[in-house]
C-alpha cells in the first residue's frame, strides 16, 4: 500500500540515497533488521585505528549505517557469498529480518544453491511452518566497461524460481518504496538496483511508504502501442516514446517494477488499448522476461493484437568490454523505435 | 564419565527409537511406492543422540539427507515423521518434503536437506539470531565426510569463527560419501583437523560410542553456549545400509568391514558398557526396545489412517503472500 504522504516532506534524491534511506528507515522501525555483505560499511574491525565505515558500501548505498545501528546489525562479511547469504537465509527463517548484499548479480554463482535450494524453497518444503523474510540486495546493469562477470542484468533467472519474489525499482521514489516493501515482506525478495541509476534525482518523500509488489505502473499514456520497460530501459522507452511521437506514433509506456509477481493484467489491459507490444529488456532474450510477457500476450490478448508481440534485449552473448561491442550490447532508444516502426507499418 | 539414571535412559531410549525408525519405517514407506530419496542413518545413532542431549528445544539443528536421527534425537514425533514419509498432511511437512525435507520449527530441527552441506548455513545463522538476540542459544550443523568437502562448510567455519558464533560443525563421517570411500575422497584423514585452519577446536571422538560423543559433545555446547565461539566434532560411525534402499553396499565394501562395525554397534556398546554400573538394568533396556517397536506400529498406523494431501495443495505455501490466480494463469491441472 502507498502511504499518503504530503508534500512539504518530498525532496530531491538521488537513487542511491533513496536506497540508503530506505534501509536506514526499515533499521529504526524494526531493531530485528540486520544487513550485512562485503564492503557494505568497509575497513572492519579497524576502529581501534579510527577507521570506520571506510567505504559506505561498494556504491555507497549503506553509508552511515554502521554509524547508527552499529557493527550488530550492519555486518561486513568475509568475500564469502555462499557463507553470508545463507547465514542470512537461517536468520531469517529463525527470526531476524534479513538483508544482504550481493555485490553484483553475476556474483550469484557462487551462493545460488543458498537461494535456490533454501531460500525458495524451504516455506514450501516445510509445509508453511517457516516463514523466511529475506531481502537480498544485488546490482545489474551494462554500459560501464566492467565486462562480462560485473555488469548482467538476469533478473529472468529469479522470476523463474518459485519462492522467490523481484523487483526492479527505475528511479529513487520507487528505490525507497520498493526497498521498504521488500524488508518488510515475508517472502524472500531480490532486489535489483541497476548501476546506471545510482546518480539519477528524483523526487521522494521523507516519510517511509511501501510500493506493492507485483504492480506496475503507467509512466506515459499512449494509444497506438505499449513499451514495457525493465528497470533502467524503462527510461530507453520513454526516450523512444518522445522520437516516436515527433511521427505521429503515440507509445504507452509501462514500468515493470516487478519481476516476480509479474503484473500481467496491466500490460494485457494496455495492450488491448494499442494493440502492440514491445518489450524492452537488458537481459538477454532466450527464456528471458521479455519471452515471458510476450507468450502470456500472445495467449491472453491474441484476438487484439495487430502485430506480433516483439523483444528489444539484450543479444544471446556475455557483456563484452570494449566501448564499440558494449554500445550494441545494451539496447537503446533507436533500436526501440525501428522496432516499434515496423510494427507500427504492418497494420 | 559419570551420567545420571534417567540420562542413560534418555540416550538408550533416543537410540533405540532411531534404529526402529529406520529398521521399520523405511521399508513400510518402500511397501507404499514412495522409497525414492530415503537414506537410513542406522549404525549412526550415538552421534545425534550424544550431541542432541546437550539441546534444549529452543537450540537449533541443520540436518542432512540422512537426517531422521537428527529428527528423532531433537524431539520431533516419530508418528509425524511416519506420516511425512508416507506422504500423508498430517506430517510436520503436510507431505510436502518426505524424508529430506522434515522440518519442525516448534522444535528447532531447521529441516533434513537434500543438497549435501546446504544447510550449514541456516544452521550459522540461526546461531548468528541467537547471538544477535541475546537468547542464549546455540545451533549444531550436522554434515558427513561428503559435506566435510563442500565449499560452503569452509566458508561458514570462518565465518562463524570471526562472529563468533555458538555453533557446533559435527562431521558424521560414516565412510562413505555415496559409494566413496573417505580415503580417496578426504586429503586428510581426520577431518578434525580442518578446524586448525578456522582457529577453533577439531575433536574426533568414536561415534559408535554415545558416551564418547556426549562428553566431547558437552564441551563443544559448552564453549558455544558461553560465547566462546564454534568448534568442530568429527564423530567416526558407519551406517549399515547402502547410500539409498537401492544401493548394494557389498558393491563397494567387504563384508569384513560391515562384520566389524555391526560388532560395534552403539546400542550394543551402550549395553556393554552400563551392564556392570547399576544404574540401569538390561531388562529396562528390552522394556524400551518393545516400546520402540510399539512405538512404530503406532506411527504406522496412524501414517497409514491419515488424509493423502488434496491435488490443489501443491500451490499452498510457495509463498506467505503471493496472487494465487497468478501461480495458476495459464494452467489447468484439473483437466
Amino acid at each position: 500500500m502507498t502511504t499518503a504522504m504530503t508534500p512539504t516532506t518530498t525532496r530531491e534524491l538521488r537513487y542511491r540515497e533513496a536506497i540508503n534511506e530506505a534501509l536506514r528507515q526499515e533499521m529504526e522501525r524494526d531493531e530485528t533488521v540486520i544487513i550485512m555483505g562485503e564492503e557494505i560499511a568497509g575497513g572492519a574491525g579497524r576502529e581501534h585505528l579510527g577507521i570506520v565505515d571506510a567505504w559506505g558500501g561498494p556504491f555507497r548505498t549503506t553509508v552511515g549505517l554502521i554509524q547508527q545501528f552499529g557493527n550488530q546489525r550492519v555486518l561486513d562479511t568475509p568475500l564469502s557469498e555462499a557463507a553470508f547469504v545463507g547465514t542470512a537465509i537461517g536468520a531469517a527463517s529463525t527470526g531476524m529480518r534479513a538483508v544482504a548484499e550481493l555485490m553484483f548479480v553475476d556474483f550469484v554463482g557462487v551462493c545460488m544453491d543458498q537461494l535456490l535450494n533454501n531460500a525458495a524453497k524451504m516455506r514450501y518444503m516445510f509445509g508453511g511452518q517457516v516463514t523466511v523474510p529475506f531481502t537480498m540486495l544485488t546490482r545489474i546493469g551494462a554500459g560501464f566497461g566492467s565486462a562480462a562477470q560485473h555488469s548482467e542484468s538476469f533478473y529472468s533467472i529469479f522470476s523463474h524460481i518459485p519462492g522467490l519474489k523481484g523487483v526492479v525499482p527505475s528511479d529513487p521514489y520507487t528505490a525507497k518504496g520498493l526497498l521498504i516493501a521488500a524488508i518488510r515482506d515475508d517472502d524472500p525478495v531480490v532486489y535489483f538496483e541497476h548501476k546506471g541509476l545510482y546518480g539519477d534525482m528524483g523526487p521522494v518523500p521523507e516519510e517511509p511508504y511501501a510500493i506493492p509488489l507485483g504492480k506496475a505502473r503507467t509512466v506515459r499514456s499512449g494509444s497506438d502501442i505499449t513499451l514495457v520497460g525493465i528497470s533502467r530501459m524503462t527510461w530507453v522507452c520513454t526516450e523512444a516514446a518522445d522520437e516516436l511521437a515527433k511521427e505521429g506514433v503515440n507509445a504507452e509506456v509501462i514500468d515493470l517494477l516487478s519481476v516476480s509477481p509479474i503484473d500481467y493484467d496491466l500490460i494485457i489491459d494496455s495492450v488491448r488499448r494499442t494493440h502492440r507490444l514491445v518489450v524492452v529488456d537488458e537481459d538477454t532474450p532466450v527464456c528471458s522476461l521479455a519471452s515471458d510477457i510476450c507468450a502470456r500476450v500472445a495467449e491472453e490478448a491474441f484476438d487484439y493484437l495487430d502485430a506480433p508481440p516483439s523483444r528489444v534485449t539484450a543479444p544471446h552473448t556475455p557483456v563484452p568490454y570494449s566501448r564499440p561491442l558494449e554500445n550494441v550490447y545494451v539496447p537503446n532508444a533507436a533500436r526501440v523505435v525501428g522496432t516499434v516502426q515496423r510494427l507500427v507499418k504492418r497494420g | 564419565m559419570e551420567l545420571d539414571r534417567e540420562m542413560l535412559l534418555h540416550l538408550y531410549r533416543t537410540m533405540t527409537t532411531i534404529r526402529h525408525f529406520e529398521e521399520r519405517g523405511i521399508p513400510e514407506t518402500g511397501q507404499r511406492g514412495m522409497s525414492g530419496s530415503v537414506h537410513s542413518s542406522a549404525g549412526q545413532e550415538a552421534v545425534p543422540t550424544g550431541i542432541c542431549a546437550h539441546l534444549t528445544v529452543d537450540d537449533y539443528i541443520g540436518s542432512t539427507h540422512r537426517g531422521h536421527g537428527h529428527c528423532i534425537a531433537k524431539g520431533v514425533d516419530p508418528k509425524l515423521m511416519m506420516a511425512e514419509l508416507f506422504g500423508r498432511s498430517t506430517g510436520p511437512n503436510k507431505g510436502k518434503g518426505g524424508s529430506m525435507h522434515i522440518a519442525d520449527m516448534s522444535k528447532g530441527m531447521l529441516g533434513t536437506n537434500g543438497v549435501v552441506a546446504a544447510s550449514i548455513p541456516l544452521a550459522v545463522g540461526a546461531g548468528l539470531t541467537s547471538k544477535l538476540r541475546n537468547l542464549g542459544r546455540v545451533a549444531v550443523a550436522f554434515f558427513g565426510d561428503g559435506g566435510a568437502n563442500q565449499g560452503v562448510l569452509h566458508e561458514c567455519m570462518n565465518l562463524a569463527s570471526v562472529w563468533k558464533l555458538p555453533v557446533i560443525f559435527c562431521c558424521e563421517n560414516n565412510g562413505y560419501a555415496e559409494s566413496t570411500p573417505v580415503e580417496y575422497a578426504l586429503s586428510t584423514a581426520r577431518v578434525a583437523d580442518r578446524a586448525a585452519g578456522y582457529d577453533m577446536p577439531g575433536i574426533h571422538v568414536d561415534g559408535m560410542d554415545v558416551f564418547d560423543v556426549f562428553e566431547a559433545a558437552g564441551e563443544a555446547v559448552r564453549r558455544a553456549r558461553s560465547g566462546e565461539g564454534p568448534s568442530l566434532l568429527e564423530c567416526r560411525t558407519y551406517r549399515y545400509y547402502g547410500h539409498t534402499v537401492f544401493d548394494n553396499p557389498l558393491s563397494y565394501r567387504t563384508q569384513e568391514e560391515q562384520d566389524y562395525w555391526r560388532n560395534r554397534d552403539p546400542l550394543k556398546l551402550f549395553r556393554e558398557r552400563v551392564a556392570d554400573g547399576g544404574l540401569v538394568s538390561l531388562t529396562e533396556l528390552d522394556q524400551m526396545d518393545e516400546e520402540a517397536t510399539e512405538m512404530m506400529e503406532d506411527a504406522i498406523r496412524f501414517a497409514d489412517e491419515s488424509p493423502l494431501p488434496e491435488p490443489l495443495e501443491i500451490y499452498d505455501d510457495v509463498y506467505v503472500d503471493y496472487p494465487k490466480d497468478m501461480m495458476k494463469r495459464g494452467i489447468n491441472l484439473e483437466v
